[in-house]
């Protein structure tokens, strides 16, 4: 119990302090997580709603395949990436390696399957004779995805928050790719990982507090615009 | 170019669903200003034929053509599409304010601003909405949903407007009052299918009737003719003539043949059977009158019969009762008259009604 209470100092101690390792860790982390769910929006949303509304041989497989992913180790992504980006990988040359680049490609590979799988049943989930409806008003196949994808945007943003949420937990991808390095590739959850390894357990706390309460505004400013356009 | 003659045509369609549904449509045409009422029970392929007129799926054969042109590709069938516009039993307004979703099919076709606004207002008016043109369109009641979405359906003078049950699930007063604003709204020359399986509703506002079951088209025709001379039992009862009688023909003359329909019932019927055909028949219900049981000697109707009352059922604004004369009778009277006569189930009344009240089925009866 003293030791969630002295996280609990620590972590106000430190925010109040203005620590400038925790605050480069927390800007690095709304970066990079920020940077994969905004992508994985921008490819995932587009891709489920796809994926809901076309009929093509191996669908099913396809969508087994999301679905698979949504549920991917974070470990399992960080090896992928890090072995395509590895000196002698394919994308080697890139140099990404240890970057806060090669962090937002393992994030963007957690957060897209979510986006995506969820943005696909929220489709779905739509009335099936509303898309009729709303081609017989003389929508085209793009005016009605887009129309159908307004219809499911509660359904929509959560997927965003799921996948945000995908993103900004992991640390095993985070690990693998980044490589903690302080001032650079340090996010929260590494940082968690690399206190609590040192035995600095008050000093974890206060880092989980920190990330808490940074999803949490994130999740809070999203749920407002859900239940706005209720 | 000068407008077709029938803005919507449809020849030999022939639609597959799943393993056992097929429809069947040869020939189904509605002209400029007339509205076609596709009658049938649930499950008879009514809403897939709207489907199809409405090119929003390609059937397996056959052609739809629309204002004499035949949609190909996905983009010919688009432009098409644009001529017509369809509005569903659930009306599915989208998010967003009333005036929004009426202006919709407007801005889709690349209509906006000031201009789709002021057509969405207009078609509001139309339809005694537009007080509630900045409302959610999620606030709406029923009716009120009923009414955005028909103005959303006629905003953009289709040629042709499909209908799919559009006033069903109303009670009968908004029902009422949203027919008669809705035939109001109409612009003269548009071409109207109507789907509903509700016979009072096709009567009240279809020229033509074509009655679908089973996914075939059993007869098309004027729906006075169809009403009144349906081809088919299965015609007969989604028309409301629910009890086919058989019998012999004992003699006929004059154009009215007497039919022994039971032992000792003799109906004598509009007909120029001959004596010894077999004939199947029906009563239309709406045309049998009600007289106390002890009724002054005949009137000018040939068909006098003492009867036993089986039931009394609310039907639409009448009251339908089930009547034994030593055959199945069913009539369709006022509330008013059967107060008047004190009738309930059990007692006896005189059931009255003249030859031309009877149907009689084309073609020689199987047995």
């Amino acid at each position: 119990m003293s030791l969630i209470l002295d996280g609990i100092r620590e972590a106000l101690a430190l925010i109040f302090g203005a620590d400038a390792d925790l605050v480069q860790a927390a800007l690095r982390t709304l970066q990079v997580s920020g940077t994969a769910t905004l992508i994985s929006l921008l490819i995932g949303v587009p891709a489920g709603v796809a994926l809901a509304l076309s009929r093509f041989r191996g669908r099913v497989l396809v969508v087994a395949l999301v679905n698979t992913g949504m549920g991917l180790p974070p470990v399992l992504v960080g090896l992928l990436v890090m072995i395509l980006l590895w000196r002698s990988g394919p994308f080697g040359p890139l140099q990404l390696l240890y970057t806060p680049a090669a962090m937002v490609v393992a994030q963007t590979l957690i957060a897209f399957p979510l986006v995506a799988g969820l943005s696909l049943t929220a489709v779905q989930a739509l009335p099936p004779r509303l898309r009729l409806q709303i081609e017989a008003l003389g929508a085209s196949r793009l005016q009605a995805a887009w129309l159908l994808a307004r219809q499911a945007r509660l359904a929509l943003l959560a997927a965003l928050m799921a996948g945000f949420g995908g993103a900004v937990s992991e640390v095993g991808a985070s690990l693998m790719v980044g490589g903690n390095l302080r001032g650079s590739t340090r996010v929260l959850t590494t940082s968690i990982v690399l206190e609590a390894g040192k035995g600095n357990f008050a000093g974890a706390i206060a880092l989980g507090i920190i990330l808490l309460v940074l999803a949490y505004t994130i999740n809070d400013l999203l749920t407002r615009v859900q239940q706005r356009g209720r | 170019m000068p407008a077709a003659p029938f803005p919507l045509e449809a020849l030999g369609l022939r639609v597959a669903r799943g393993r056992d549904f097929r429809l069947e449509v040869p020939e189904l045409r509605v002209a400029r200003g007339e509205t076609l009422a596709v009658l049938g029970p649930n499950g008879a392929g009514k809403s897939t034929l709207l489907e199809v007129l409405a090119l929003l799926s390609v059937p397996a054969g056959g052609e739809v053509r629309i204002a004499g042109e035949t949609a190909s590709g996905a983009a010919g069938r688009l432009r098409l599409r644009r001529r017509l516009s369809l509005a569903m039993q659930d009306p599915f307004l989208l998010a967003g304010s009333v005036s929004e979703n009426v202006a919709l099919p407007l801005r889709l076709r690349g209509v906006a601003g000031a201009p789709a606004r002021e057509a969405a207002l207009r078609w509001l008016e139309r339809f005694g909405i537009a007080g509630l043109a900045g409302r959610a369109s999620r606030d709406l009641s029923g009716g009120e949903a009923r009414r955005a979405s028909l103005a959303r359906a006629l905003v953009t003078d289709p040629d042709v407007l499909l209908l799919d049950e559009p006033f069903s699930a109303l009670d009968p007063p908004t029902r009422e009052t949203l027919q008669r604003d809705f035939q109001r709204a109409l612009a003269p020359g548009t071409a109207v299918v109507l789907v509903t399986h509700d016979r009072f509703e096709a009567l009240a506002l279809a020229h033509q009737v074509a009655v679908i079951v089973s996914g075939r088209l059993l007869q098309s025709g004027p729906a006075q003719e169809v009403f009144r001379r349906p081809a088919s039992e299965a015609v007969a009862s989604l028309v409301g003539l629910e009890s086919v009688l058989s019998g012999v023909v004992l003699d006929g003359a004059d154009g009215v043949a007497r039919v022994e329909v039971a032992p000792g019932a003799v109906v004598e019927a509009v007909s120029q059977a001959l004596a010894g055909e077999r004939l199947r028949l029906c009563v239309h219900p709406e045309e049998v009158m009600l007289e106390p049981e002890a009724a002054p000697g005949p009137g000018s109707a040939r068909n006098r019969f003492p009867a036993a009352i089986r039931s009394i059922f609310p039907h639409g604004p009448a009251l339908r009762l089930e009547l034994d004369c030593g055959f199945p009778l069913v009539a369709l009277v006022t509330r008013r008259s059967v107060e008047d006569l004190g009738l309930r189930p059990g007692g006896r009344v005189t059931a009255v009604f003249k030859a031309s009240a009877v149907h009689v089925f084309p073609g020689r009866s199987p047995a």
